[in-house]
């Protein structure tokens, strides 16, 4: 093979890499550089191999903290997902009605985080708050700040209310995108409302349903701003979850080689289950039979 | 299986319709028999799909009434209507095999799968689709994909009619005649009445025995393509079906005669005696390109006509000239002499159509 070596092309390609250089790359080597060194300050630093990768791991307080994580992100998952396609099934679809709809449902997600939590912590007080007083005086026991579970119900009915609005917007463009005909192609084969939503508009949604949950799952994997004004993580350390924990080693401990670490293998956590999500949809789609 | 009859039928989509063009489809009255295929043929826009909806019901006419062997539908869903429709693009269930789309009607009326079996297996056969039975129905081409929707129409045994509008739209060139031929087959096969919508006059001739022509909201003829050749009903049908199409002069009555500029039309007796000299409205006489007789010396009752040029077909060429000012064109053989600069043409009074307000002078209109 005589293939010709001088290939000048390549530099046209040098602008495109050195952004993706500062962007990406770079900062991620500096974190790789510090979770694999002991640095003291920069003239004193010791090379320590996998040590810190070895330590986080073994940390009980991490494991347990990403216990939390992963069963935080499925339960919200598994309440967004088919409340967001309900939704989006009951919004109104012509006129003022569907403007109407439209703005109410995306009302949530204009609120920003720090307020949604803050929300949350005022209207679930069990003495001034509206939700929190409200069940106290019908009688069912309710107080976020001591007990666990009801801190835990709290801080997932807050994200459902907060982001379920997004799934369910997702979801109503992907149904407005399905032309009439189906439908009356379906009307005219005689299938059932049930069909109809199976066959045609699940399917059809497919799509977006892949972008609401990779979204859904890494936003709720790497929650932090709403648990922390809500709860703080407590009561206890039963609603810390993992990016509280990696911002009380990096910042309150300042323990920089742990937390470097530990913010790699969240990383790569995010970034396979995203991966396995993906592939799972996608072979789901290929693979159904009617 | 069954009639269907549409009585005094019109639609709109306007609230308040004042005038006929605020109408879709204006009053009609008119039959589809058991068992025929029929062609709706014109323009888009013209109320064929309109028509098409209403009949299967996914629209409801505001006005008249949609009969089935003469029991009333109007008030019958689409699903109670048992009725057929293939779309313009092919309509699948993506996640579904072949074989599933097939079977899916008949689940949902809950057909015991034996008996599926053997009507999907059945219906696969004339559709040329067994071998694709199990296969995702996502991964057809266009022209099977619009097979198996055809398909789910076949199954089903209490199916009174199906509808076509305009299904091979998205069909490349070299299938669409297979698909057209296979239809022409399965209605055969089948006896069902089949509607086929289309603004092909081609599609619309080999497929129907009967086609109607419809515009501007009406059907302005329903005949076999032969009728709608020869006798066109409304100068639209003359225009749009024939290639090229009818050539029109605009005519004077005076004396009893026909007059196009100064010159006198041919024009069978009978046409003549229904016209009268007060109220006669827009007079046109038409000729179709086919008919008009081309002569390269002038001979009794021929016009002196300028030639303008001449196209060559093939098979065929067309003489483009100008009488009196208005630019007319003839269909010459291909070994007939094209005379230049000038010509004489006669037209032949058998061929010679008269119309009053566009439509055919003696016609019930």
């Amino acid at each position: 093979m005589n293939k010709i070596e001088n290939n000048k092309a390549w530099f046209l390609v040098l602008p495109v890499f050195i952004l993706v250089a500062f962007s990406a790359i770079i900062p991620l080597m500096t974190v790789v550089n510090y979770s694999v060194q002991d640095i003291f300050d920069p003239s004193t630093r010791y090379f320590v191999g996998t040590e810190w990768f070895v330590q986080v791991m073994h940390d009980a307080e991490l494991q347990a903290a990403l216990l939390r994580q992963f069963v935080f992100s499925l339960t919200i998952l598994s309440i967004e997902i088919p409340l967001g396609i309900g939704v989006a099934l009951l919004m109104p679809t012509k006129g003022k009605a569907a403007s109407l709809g439209l703005i109410l449902v995306a009302i949530p997600l204009l609120i920003p985080w720090n307020v949604v939590g803050t929300i949350w912590q005022i209207y679930g007080r069990a003495d001034i708050g509206l939700f929190g007083a409200a069940l106290n005086a019908i009688g069912i026991e309710y107080n976020y700040a001591s007990n666990p579970t009801h801190a835990w119900l709290t801080v997932v009915l807050m994200d459902v209310w907060h982001w379920t609005p997004l799934v369910a917007l997702l979801c109503y463009s992907g149904l407005r995108a399905i032309p009439e005909m189906y439908y009356q192609a379906a009307r005219i084969d005689k299938a059932s409302r049930w069909a109809v939503f199976r066959y045609i508009q699940l399917p059809k949604l497919t799509n977006v349903l892949i972008i609401g949950v990779l979204l859904r799952f890494m936003d709720s994997f790497m929650i932090y701003t709403e648990p922390f004004v809500l709860t703080g993580g407590g009561p206890g350390n039963t609603t810390t979850f993992l990016s509280q924990s990696l911002v009380k080693q990096a910042i309150g401990q300042f323990d920089l080689g742990p937390a470097a670490a530990f913010s790699l293998v969240y990383f790569l956590i995010i970034l396979l289950v995203c991966w396995l999500f993906y592939t799972i949809i996608m072979n789901m789609q290929n693979d159904k039979r009617g | 299986m069954a009639q269907i009859t549409l009585k005094a039928l019109a639609h709109t989509y306007s609230a308040n319709p004042v005038q006929g063009s605020d109408y879709a489809i204006r009053e009609m009255n008119h039959v589809w028999e058991q068992g025929g295929a029929y062609a709706l043929l014109g323009p888009s826009g013209c109320g064929k799909s309109t028509m098409l909806n209403i009949i299967s019901g996914l629209l409801n006419p505001s006005n008249g009434e949609i009969l089935f062997d003469n029991k009333r539908v109007n008030e019958l869903k689409p699903e109670e209507r048992n009725i057929a429709q293939v779309f313009q693009f092919p309509v699948i269930y993506d996640t579904m095999t072949v074989y599933d789309n097939l079977a899916f009607p008949l689940r949902n009326i809950k057909v015991p799968e034996h008996k599926i079996r053997s009507k999907v297996n059945e219906v696969a056969e004339i559709l040329e689709l067994t071998d694709q039975l199990k296969k995702k129905a996502k991964g057809l081409s266009a022209d099977e994909k619009q097979k198996v929707s055809m398909g789910r129409g076949l199954v089903r045994d209490d199916v009174s009619a199906i509808l076509f509008d305009e299904p091979l739209t998205v069909i490349d060139p070299q299938l669409k005649w297979k698909l057209r031929r296979k239809l022409k087959q399965i209605h055969e096969q089948f006896n069902i009445t089949m509607v086929y919508v289309t603004h092909d006059q081609l599609e619309a001739s080999t497929f129907a025995d009967k086609i109607a022509v419809m515009y501007d909201g009406q059907i302005v003829q329903f005949g076999t393509p032969r009728e709608l050749f020869e006798e066109p009903a409304h100068t639209f049908v003359g225009y749009f079906i024939g290639s090229p199409g009818m050539n029109y002069m605009d005519a004077r009555f005076s004396d009893g005669k026909l007059f196009f500029g100064e010159h006198e039309l041919p024009v069978s007796a009978s046409f003549l005696n229904q016209l009268t000299q007060a109220d006669n409205g827009r007079l046109q006489v038409g000729i179709r390109p086919e008919f008009v007789q081309i002569w390269n010396k002038q001979q009794d009752g021929t016009i002196e006509v300028r030639v303008d040029y001449c196209e060559d077909l093939g098979t065929y060429k067309i003489l483009t000239f100008t009488l009196a000012g208005q630019t007319m064109k003839a269909r010459l053989s291909e070994d007939q002499k094209v005379p230049s600069d000038k010509a004489y043409v006669s037209f032949p009074k058998q061929w010679t159509k008269v119309y009053r307000d566009d439509f055919l002078v003696g016609d019930a209109q």
